[in-house]
């Protein structure tokens, strides 16, 4: 349970990490926080000849508002992500998410970067963002891209990182007010991975009619899914506990979560749809309060 | 290549020439020769290797050693004031008959030390939600609800 041997790189500058990673590409990996990625390597199942360890690269490191986005730095940690009053202010979902993501321990040094790279199909951050449309901003020594959550994540643990790329920032536009958001997953214990889970919005027009919902569901499938027929449902019907429940049946058809020890397939599917309809009753509680 | 590192561990400071590969929790336990730090998984699950980093919680098992490489670093070993006398969590623990084994048990002090800063008037509910990182194969976690129960009153009185 010791990690193989590798050679150990700590840029201090994001030029510095983009040249290294330019060299080394292929042969080498990231280490943000390590959360998932050293027990992989204490396990033997990842054996990268070289790590490039980003946490001397203060730049990646800032929660910031930018003319109606919120800007997250790669670097930021699970627990700055947690107590900022700026993500509570202009993204609470992201806030409500981020008390889900394992234990306090591993909150101090967990980052967003970490997380969305990693992209497991359970973890709660991949969702959330996928839910508020949010941009992932990646940079190689070639230049600088910047993709939306469904070209971004790929499949299960697989992003459209190249291998010399970098997240530096995840862009999240602000919350309007009169949405409200939802984030509710179901774990054995708290602080697992979620065995099914949902992130909602729903933004409310004058007329109490729904505007726009946004519905991601995690451990669902092998990335983050968007319930897109079930959102158009939502669109411009009035909210209450039978559009609520028919958005919540339509969401879950064609899911086809695989049966593992934790829950067959057909438990999951059960699971996700009780998910959303909590989700989507709370976000709907909470814009309304929000429009009064 | 080896590398040269200096750890700042309860005060002191610790030297070594280690490989990248080296995790923090051996170099606490070999280098520094300070074994009250617990490895259980080795893969961030268990709790039992938990230290300080600069003051918060860390898995000692998911960090390698160069990465603490002038830092501060505290372990169990640095929480009594003196060699006949406790902390009062410890003291807690002791007299609720938190710990069995034991083998949890720095891991958790280390966990509830900066639970109980950041919070030092918590729930029932707080303290088993705070404790979720950590499992304890013996006590059924009773006890040990009740010992930081009984410590977050004493340090609020002593703060009073
Ligand atoms: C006991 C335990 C419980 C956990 N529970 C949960 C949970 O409930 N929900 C959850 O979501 N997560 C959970 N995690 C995982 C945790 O959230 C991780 O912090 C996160 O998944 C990865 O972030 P990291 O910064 O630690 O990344 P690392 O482990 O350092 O890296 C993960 C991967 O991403 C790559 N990478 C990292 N940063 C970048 C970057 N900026 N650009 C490009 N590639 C990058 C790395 O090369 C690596 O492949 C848990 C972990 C543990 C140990
Ligand atoms: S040994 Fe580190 S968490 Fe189990
Ligand atoms: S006292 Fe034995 S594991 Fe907790």
């Amino acid at each position: 349970m010791k990690p193989a041997q590798f050679e150990y790189d700590d840029p201090q500058t994001l030029d510095e990490a983009l040249e290294l990673l330019a060299r080394h590409g292929d042969d080498c990996k990231v280490l943000a926080g390590g959360q998932s990625l050293v027990p992989l390597m204490n396990f033997r199942l990842a054996r990268p000849g070289r790590l490039i360890d980003i946490n001397g690269v203060a730049s990646l490191s800032h929660i910031t508002s930018e003319s109606g986005r919120l800007v997250i730095g790669a670097m930021t940690r699970h627990v700055e992500l947690e107590r900022s009053t700026e993500v509570a202010r202009q993204s609470p979902l992201l806030t409500e998410a981020i008390g889900w993501v394992g234990h306090s321990q591993i909150r101090s040094r967990g980052t967003i970067g970490g997380s969305v790279a990693h992209a497991d199909p359970a973890a709660e951050l991949p969702a959330a963002l996928a839910a508020l449309d949010a941009t992932f901003h990646m940079r190689s020594k070639q230049g600088a891209r910047v993709l939306g959550w469904k070209q971004f994540f790929v499949s299960e643990f697989t992003t459209a990182l190249a291998p010399d790329e970098l997240v530096t920032a995840v862009q999240v536009p602000d919350q309007d007010p009169s949405t409200g958001t939802a984030f509710v997953e179901y774990a054995r214990r708290h602080g697992d991975f979620a065995l099914g889970g949902a992130a909602v919005t729903i933004k409310l027009g004058r007329d109490g009619r729904c505007e726009n919902a946004t519905i991601a569901l995690l451990s669902a499938g092998p990335a983050p899914v968007r319930a897109e027929a079930a959102e158009k449902q939502l669109r411009g019907a009035r909210i209450d506990e039978s559009s609520i429940h028919a958005a919540s049946v339509e969401a879950v058809k064609g899911l086809h979560p695989t049966t593992d020890l934790h829950g067959s397939t057909e438990y999951r599917v059960g699971l996700l749809q009780t998910m959303t309809e909590r989700a989507l009753t709370k976000a709907a509680e909470r814009a309304r309060s929000m429009t009064g | 290549m080896n590398r040269k590192i200096s750890v700042e561990i309860n005060g002191q400071v610790v030297d070594g020439l280690v490989e990248p590969r080296l995790l923090l929790a051996d170099f606490i336990r070999d280098n520094a020769s300070l074994t009250g730090t617990h490895l259980g998984c080795e893969h961030g699950v268990c709790g039992a290797c938990t230290v300080q980093l600069d003051g918060r919680p860390v898995r000692s098992c998911l960090l390698f050693a160069v990465q603490a490489n002038g830092r501060r670093i505290a372990t169990v070993e640095g929480m009594a004031p003196s060699a006949t006398t406790l902390h009062p969590l410890q003291q807690a623990f002791h007299e609720s008959h938190a710990l069995q084994c034991g083998f949890c048990t720095p891991g958790i002090l280390m966990t509830m030390e900066a639970f109980l800063r950041e919070e030092p008037d918590p729930t029932p509910e707080r303290i088993r939600s705070a404790l979720a990182g950590n499992l304890c194969r013996c006590t059924g976690y009773q006890n040990i609800i009740t010992a930081v129960r009984l410590a977050a009153d004493r340090l609020q009185q002593t703060r009073a």
